[in-house]
């Protein structure tokens, strides 16, 4: 009853679609993620240490987008987002961008995954001991070093458990961008599931594979935990 | 889940809240939605308002209902995960690392498109008296998102069972508890008061995963919006109304559930 | 992994500028969803069908740089108003409603709208006999319109669907007793192993050219006059010059472009 050739990886099989959505959700997510860790290191850092405006206007940015659902932010930044930007570059009199595909599905997810992370990062930069802070200031080495040298590598125990939780949303959260027609995993497979009415196949099959990018995504997170918790007692 | 849906930390907000630049803010903030409601078109909006109201219901219905049954569904899901034998022990934490690990749209459709696509295969399945539901959309996300509420709050509900102190037991063997009695009297109550903070997180997600429904062509506000920006064309305006509707709807959950858990007591915990 | 770090923040980096310089391609806007026989993705993923050899065939015409980009059909008038994409290539009809937001080129195919039922059920296209059934519709399209139109008064049930192939799924599985949609495309769904098990053609609705407009046409921006004019002389090039035959009949024997 299972016609197992569908996924077969060559036409008339499915697979080499499947294989290709899952490498356009992992560069997404990728991109999305480390959009979103830039985001959030500054985010953090502003939230910490800038003016009271720059504090507010965080706070709002990281309230809004951790209260609205994931598919609606993706909507409005979908379609409004790339919209402002256009419409903000023309003012300053640069040409229209073309912002579609890659690029489009990377800004999204990184605009949603750089609230968490701010969050994330600013817990973890608050947890360093604040004397080892102290310490690099009556150095005086210069606020970018401390934060380069000190800073980063002393709050990363502290944030890699949030941190590996957010990929794991990250890679889940690309599936949405199926609903704005971006051709990731989850889309490709809609699209075979409907061309061969085998949607439990296909469906299934996508399961195993974003089940497997979270194994062994758990699997190196493991590994890069333990190692980062090297020489430091009673981190959780 | 570490990732809470709002700061936690009052501290900020204790200090005296007016300051000019927030003052400043508040005025920019007034005038955008004042420049969206004159600049906007919302001549659609007083039409569409009774499905919009029924839209929230549904919205509604779904987050409380799935999150019911999904807590229900998450006791027993944490506690054989702690306790039970290998034969439970092992499913239950597949069922919660599957779930866990695949994205909650492709479940959806897994299981209405999925399923439905084996309905022909069925003979007499239109007999069957379960069938007026099985024709329906809402079953099917009623059922997905209990199903993802369970497996993320079931592994919530295993670290607080395996969190009670074991002194504690021990105390209530010793005292000849049966352990159904004990289970009952010690255990869970105690699981449940730990696991408690985490269901505001939890439901906001929740909230938050409700518009993926409609997808499966269950009418919730999501999907009473997508008909406005259909009918109208718009794209903005309804996507913002959507968004405010939302956060409205989240303060009301967190405000609700912070009042709550200052009226359960915490002493000696 | 690094080449997948490269690429993101390559693109990331140089997205923005790279794109703006090639602004000469224009985007071809289809729905991302499999709509046989005019749209559907093959087994190697690549477009297939009627309307992509249609579009190929005007696009080259028009010595246009054609790129086609697939977007979920209900955000396709958005997207091509805030420029994600030029033109759409998707079935649209053209209909006054339409017309207030965007501007189509010639018609270059129509086709009767139909319903489609269950096999063991029997009734006609009409109000009465749609009356207490579950009719599907797929969400931005002249059918959803009409059907909200001419049979939600009269008591039927309306569900609408993202894309049409899921709403044919759903009338296979009988959770739907009728499906309207275009002819071309119900028909095509009839000629499956599913479509033939469950379904057959109840007829065709009553007309309504407010709603359902005089054909389908290239959906494009207002200002964009330029590439109107391009578009319909190229239709009518193709037309006269037998390529449009040509290609049409690798999948119909009826001419498409109707009356």
């Amino acid at each position: 009853m299972i016609d197992w050739s569908l996924l077969a990886l060559n036409p008339p099989g499915w697979g080499g679609v499947l294989l290709q959505g899952l490498l356009s959700t992992m560069e997404i997510a990728v991109g999305g993620y480390l959009l979103g860790l830039v985001i959030g290191l500054f985010g953090a850092i502003g939230k910490l240490h800038g003016g009271p405006l720059a504090r507010d206007l965080l706070e709002v940015y990281t309230t809004v987008v951790r209260a609205v659902p994931e598919l609606v932010l993706i909507l409005i930044l979908y379609y409004a987002g790339t919209d402002f930007l256009n419409k903000m570059l023309a003012l300053l009199d640069y040409e229209a961008v073309d912002i579609s595909g890659l690029v489009a599905g990377i800004f999204v997810i990184g605009i949603v995954q750089g609230a968490y992370s701010t969050e994330v990062i600013r817990g973890a930069i608050k947890s360093i001991p604040p004397g080892q802070i102290e310490a690099a200031r009556a150095y005086a080495i210069p606020p970018a070093k401390i934060l380069r040298r000190i800073t980063i590598p002393a709050m990363l125990p502290y944030a890699i458990p949030g941190l590996s939780n957010l990929w794991l949303i990250a890679t889940k959260d690309t599936a949405l961008l199926a609903v704005v027609g971006f051709s990731e995993l989850t889309l490709v497979t809609r699209q075979a599931a409907g061309t061969t009415k085998s949607y439990m196949l296909f469906f299934l099959a996508a399961g195993a594979l974003y089940l497997a990018i979270t194994l062994i995504s758990r699997f190196l997170i493991g590994i890069l935990e333990r190692r980062s918790r090297r020489g430091l007692a009673g981190v959780n | 889940m570490t990732t809470s849906p709002l700061p936690a930390d009052e501290t900020s907000r204790r200090e005296s809240w007016l300051k000019p630049h927030r003052l400043v803010l508040i005025l920019i903030a007034v005038a955008l939605i004042a420049a969206a409601i004159i600049f906007g078109r919302w001549d659609w909006l007083p039409r569409y308002l009774p499905r919009l109201w029924s839209g929230l219901l549904v919205t509604l219905a779904m987050l409380f209902g799935s999150a019911l049954l999904g807590f229900v569904l998450a006791v027993p899901l944490g506690l054989v995960q702690v306790t039970g034998p290998w034969w439970l022990k092992t499913p239950a934490a597949a069922f919660c690392t599957m779930i866990r690990g695949t994205p909650l749209l492709l479940q959806l459709w897994l299981l209405y498109y999925g399923l439905g696509s084996l309905f022909p295969m069925i003979p007499g399945i239109r007999e069957f008296f379960l069938w007026p539901y099985l024709r329906e959309a809402w079953p099917y996300g009623l059922a997905a998102l209990t199903i993802s509420f369970a497996a993320y709050e079931g592994e919530i509900m295993r670290g607080a069972f395996a969190g009670v102190p074991s002194g504690e037991l021990q105390a209530a063997r010793a005292f000849g508890m049966s352990p159904a009695k004990l289970l009952w009297r010690i255990w869970l109550p105690r699981a449940l008061h730990r696991a408690l903070p985490t269901l505001n997180g939890e439901t906001v997600l929740q909230l938050k995963s409700t518009p993926l429904i409609a997808t499966i062509t269950v009418v919730d506000l999501y999907g009473v919006i997508s008909r406005v920006r259909q009918e109208t064309y718009l794209t903005y305006e309804p996507l913002f109304l959507l968004a405010l509707i939302y956060m409205v709807l989240t303060a009301i959950l967190v405000f609700a559930f912070r009042y709550f858990e200052n009226r359960i007591p915490t002493r000696g915990i | 992994m690094t080449s997948i770090l490269k690429t993101a923040c390559f693109g990331l980096a140089l997205g923005f500028a790279a794109s703006a310089a090639q602004a000469e391609e224009i985007k071809l806007g289809i729905a991302a969803e499999p709509y046989p026989p005019f749209t559907y993705p093959d087994a190697s993923g690549k477009w297939q069908g009627w309307e992509i050899d249609f579009a190929n065939a005007v696009c080259e015409e028009a010595g246009l740089d054609c790129v086609i980009t697939p977007l979920s059909w209900d955000g396709i008038i958005p997207a091509l108003k805030s420029e994600k994409i030029d033109m759409i290539v998707g079935s649209m009809s053209i209909t006054p409603e339409r017309l207030e937001e965007i501007d189509f080129s010639d018609k270059y195919y129509n086709t009767p709208t139909i319903v489609i039922g269950l096999k063991e059920l029997d009734f006609d296209a009409s109000p009465e006999g749609l009356s207490d059934k579950i009719l599907g519709v797929q969400s931005s399209t002249v059918h959803q319109v009409y059907a909200n139109k001419h049979f939600a008064s009269g008591g039927t049930s309306i569900k609408e669907y993202q894309t049409q192939d899921e709403a044919n799924n759903d009338l296979a599985s009988g959770r739907l007793d009728a499906v309207q949609a275009d002819a071309i495309a119900l028909k095509a769904f009839l000629e499956t192993e599913a479509g033939q098990a469950c379904c057959e053609e109840k007829g065709q609705v009553a007309d309504d050219i407010e709603v359902l407009g005089p054909g389908v046409g290239i959906g494009l921006r207002k200002e964009d006059t330029e590439l109107k004019e391009k578009l319909n002389a190229a239709i009518a090039t193709i037309r006269e010059n037998g390529t449009y035959d040509a290609f049409s009949e690798k999948y119909f024997d009826f001419d498409p472009y109707g009356s």
